[in-house]
C-alpha cells in the first residue's frame, strides 16, 4: 500500500495527570498523501495537537506504528529523531515561537546551523526565504518589532528554510485577527500549490479549515470523518 | 550565531543582568580585598623575621633544653646557623629597675640578629671580654650607662651579684629594632653555674635559628619539634615574630574569621546568581523546548545556559578583580601603618577567577539540566 508520506495504524496515546490515567487517542489510523494539504479539526481538547505532535515526531505514541517520511519514528532514539525533525518536519506555532533576540532574519537562518552550510550560503538563503514570504524589507528588525501577522510569516520561512518534506502547522492563526490570519492561510495554500509542500494544519475555526484540500475531524480521540474542500 | 544567542539573551533583562554582574563584581572584590588583608596580616607577622625560628621547651618558657640540642638542630635539612639565648631576669639595684637581660653565645648570636648594630672595636672588646656585656642605646639613655661602667644586677632566675663590664652601646638597624635589652656570655653564666649549682648548668633558654627562606619556617619547625618528640625535653618551635608577640594564637581566629566572610560573600554571591539563571532558564522553557523542536540537540541548550550564566560570571568577576588593585592600593594608603605589605597576590586574582568561573558553573547547573531534560510537548506547553 504504502506510498503515503503519513501513515498511522492503530495510534494509542494516554497522558498520566497525577494518579489518573487520560485516554487522548484511541487508535487512530489515516494516511496522508505527499502534497497535500490537510486540516485536522476538532473540538479543543478532542487531541488534534497530541496528533500533530505525534506526527511531528515532538511526542511519542504509547502504542501503534507511526510511519512518517519513510521512516518507522517511533523506533528512533532521541538524537535520531531530533535529526529526523530537522531534515523532515517544518514547525509553525500558534504563537510563532520567534527567537526574540534575533532578528527576522537570524530566526530564518537558525535551522540552517544544523545544516553544516557556509555562512555566506546560509544567509542568502534567509533572504530568498524572507522574499517568498513579503518580508525581505524587515529582515534586521527584531520579532517584537513586527505584527503578529508577520512575526507568522517569519516562522513559515524558518519552516521552509530546509525544504522539509512535511510542514506542521497547530493554529497558525489562531493568534491572529481576520485579515492577517487569511494572508496567512493564503500564504500556506501557495505552498501547497506552487512547491508542493505537504502541510498539516490544526485547527478549531472551518474558516480556516476551508483553505485546505481535506479536512479531518477528530473527536474524543478517534477520527470521526474526513470530507474533500472545493474551493 | 549561537555566540548572538548567548550575548543577547544574557543581556535580555539588562537591569536584572547589571544588577547580577555588579553583585557578583562586588563580591568578587570583597573576596580579593579580603584575601589580600589575610596575607598582609601575616607578611605584616613574619616579615621582620620570619626567617628565624625559636626552639623552647614545649611546656613552657621557664623550663630549659639540654645544651646538646645545639649540634642536633644544626644537623636539619634548611638550618643555617642558631644560636641561644637565656632569660636571666636580674634587677639593677631596685626591683622597679627592670630590663630584658639575655645570656647569649656573642659570635653566633650578633651574626643572627644583625639588626643589632655595634662599632668593630666595640665588638671586638664584647667578643674579647667574657665578663663583658652590650646594652641597647635606649636602655643605655634610661640609666646613664657609658662603655666602660661596671654593672651589678642581682639575679632573680640565678641568685647572687653578677659583675658586667659594658663593652658596647648597641643601635637599631631600623626603627622597630628594639633597642632596649642587655646582652651578655652565655659562657660566663654557664662556668659560674657549674660551681655553683653543677645541676643547671649547660641549660639553655631557648635556640635561635637562622632558616634564610621564611617560606620554609613551618616545614623546618615541625622537623625540629619532630627530631625531639618523646625525649625529656620536648620542643616547641615558630616564627621568631610570633614568638614575641604570641602573634599566632590570638590572630589565627581573626583570620579565621576573615576568611570565613569571605567565603560567605561569594555563597551569597551564588544564591543571587543561582536564582538569576534559574527564573531566566524558566521563563525561556518554550523557547529551549522550540529549539529542540527544530531538531537542537539538548546539549546545544545546555551549551546556551552555561554560555550565558559565564558570560555574566566572567564580565561581573573581571570587573571585581580589576576593581582590586585600585581598590587595594586606597587601602594600603589609609592602612599602610598596620600593613607593611599590602599587595594583592597573582594567588589572590587566580582564586578569584576560579571563584567567578565556579559561580558561574555552578549557577548554570541545575538549569541546564532541567532545560535539557524537559520533554519538548511540556516545554511548549509552557507557553501563553
Ligand atoms: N503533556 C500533557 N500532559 C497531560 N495532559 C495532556 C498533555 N497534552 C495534552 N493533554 C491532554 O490531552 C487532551 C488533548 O489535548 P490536545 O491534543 O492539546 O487537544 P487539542 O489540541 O485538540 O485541544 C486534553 O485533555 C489535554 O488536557
Ligand atoms: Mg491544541
Amino acid at each position: 500500500m504504502s506510498d503515503a508520506l503519513v501513515s498511522l495504524r492503530n495510534i494509542v496515546k494516554t497522558y498520566r495527570r497525577g494518579q489518573q490515567i487520560v485516554p487522548v487517542l484511541a487508535g487512530v489510523s489515516f494516511d496522508i498523501e505527499a502534497g497535500a494539504f490537510l486540516a485536522l479539526m476538532g473540538p479543543s481538547g478532542s487531541g488534534k495537537s497530541t496528533l500533530l505532535n505525534l506526527i511531528a515526531g515532538i511526542d511519542r505514541p504509547d502504542s501503534g506504528q507511526l510511519i512518517v517520511a519513510g521512516e518507522e519514528i517511533g523506533n528512533l532514539d532521541e538524537a535520531d529523531l531530533a535529526d529526523w525533525r530537522a531534515r523532515n518536519v517544518g514547525f509553525i506555532f500558534q504563537f510563532y515561537n520567534l527567537m526574540p533576540v534575533l532578528s527576522a532574519l537570524e530566526n530564518v537562518e537558525l535551522p540552517l546551523l544544523l545544516k553544516d552550510m557556509p555562512r555566506r550560503e546560509r544567509t542568502e538563503r534567509a533572504r530568498l526565504a524572507l522574499e517568498m514570504v513579503g518580508l525581505a524589507d524587515r529582515a534586521d528588525h527584531a520579532p517584537s518589532e513586527l505584527s503578529g501577522g508577520q512575526q507568522q510569516r517569519v516562522a513559515i520561512a524558518r519552516a521552509l528554510i530546509t525544504d522539509p518534506t512535511l510542514i506542521v502547522a497547530d493554529e497558525p492563526t489562531g493568534d491572529l485577527d481576520r485579515e492577517s490570519a487569511n494572508d496567512i492561510l493564503r500564504l500556506m495554500q501557495r505552498l501547497n500549490d506552487e512547491i508542493g509542500k505537504t502541510i498539516i494544519m490544526v485547527t478549531h475555526d472551518s474558516r480556516a479549515a476551508g483553505h485546505a484540500h481535506a479536512i479531518m475531524h477528530l473527536e474524543k480521540g478517534e477520527l470521526s470523518g474526513r470530507e474533500d474542500v472545493r474551493a | 550565531m549561537l555566540l548572538a544567542l548567548i550575548f543577547r539573551n544574557a543581556f535580555r533583562h539588562r537591569l536584572r543582568t547589571l544588577l547580577t554582574m555588579v553583585g557578583l563584581a562586588v563580591a568578587i572584590l570583597a573576596y580579593g580585598l579580603l584575601s589580600t588583608v589575610i596575607s598582609a596580616w601575616y607578611a605584616g607577622a613574619d616579615g621582620a623575621s620570619g626567617a628565624r625560628l625559636i626552639t623552647r621547651n614545649s611546656i613552657s618558657l621557664v623550663f630549659p633544653l639540654p645544651i646538646t640540642y645545639r649540634e642536633k638542630i644544626r644537623q636539619i635539612d634548611g638550618v643555617r646557623a642558631i644560636t641561644l639565648a637565656n632569660w636571666f631576669g636580674g634587677v639593677y639595684k631596685e626591683p622597679k629597675n627592670f630590663f630584658p637581660q639575655f645570656a647569649i653565645e656573642p659570635e653566633s648570636y650578633l651574626n643572627i640578629y644583625s639588626e643589632f648594630r655595634l662599632t668593630d672595636e666595640e665588638r671586638r672588646e664584647f667578643l674579647r671580654d667574657r665578663k663583658g656585656c652590650i646594652v641597647g642605646a635606649k636602655l643605655a639613655r634610661t640609666y646613664g650607662f657609658k662603655v666602660g661602667d661596671t654593672i651589678t644586677l642581682q639575679g632573680r632566675v640565678f641568685p647572687g651579684n653578677w659583675d658586667f663590664v659594658i663593652r658596647g652601646i648597641y643601635t637599631g638597624r631600623d626603627a622597630k629594632t628594639d633597642v632596649s635589652q642587655m646582652l651578655f656570655h652565655w659562657d660566663y653564666l654557664n662556668e659560674t653555674l657549674k660551681k655553683r649549682w653543677p645541676g643547671r648548668a649547660n641549660e639553655v633558654g631557648v635556640y635561635v635559628v637562622d632558616i634564610g627562606d621564611s617560606a620554609r619556617a613551618a616545614e623546618i619547625s615541625r622537623a625540629i619539634d619532630i627530631q625531639f618528640k618523646n625525649s625529656n625535653a620536648e620542643t616547641l618551635t615558630e616564627t621568631d615574630r610570633a614568638f614575641q608577640l604570641g602573634f599566632v594564637s590570638r590572630t589565627e581566629s581573626i583570620v579565621v574569621a576573615i576568611r570565613l566572610v569571605s567565603y560567605v560573600v561569594i555563597f551569597i554571591i551564588l544564591a543571587v546568581m543561582a536564582n538569576t539563571m534559574a527564573m531566566t532558564v524558566r521563563e525561556r522553557t518554550a523557547e529551549y523546548a522550540t529549539l529542540k523542536a527544530l531538531g537542537f540537540s539538548p546539549l546545544f541548550v545546555i551549551l546556551l545556559i552555561y554560555g550565558e550564566s559565564l558570560a555574566i560570571a566572567a564580565i561581573g568577576g573581571g570587573v571585581g578583580i580589576a576593581a582590586t588593585f585600585p581598590v587595594a592600593a586606597l587601602f594600603a594608603k589609609t592602612l599602610g601603618k598596620f600593613f607593611p605589605v599590602f599587595d594583592v597576590s597573582s594567588t589572590t586574582v587566580g582564586l578569584q577567577m576560579l571563584w567567578a568561573l565556579l559561580v558561574g558553573l555552578i549557577s548554570a547547573f541545575f538549569p541546564a539540566r532541567r532545560a535539557a531534560r524537559v520533554k519538548i510537548v511540556d516545554g511548549l506547553r509552557s507557553i501563553g
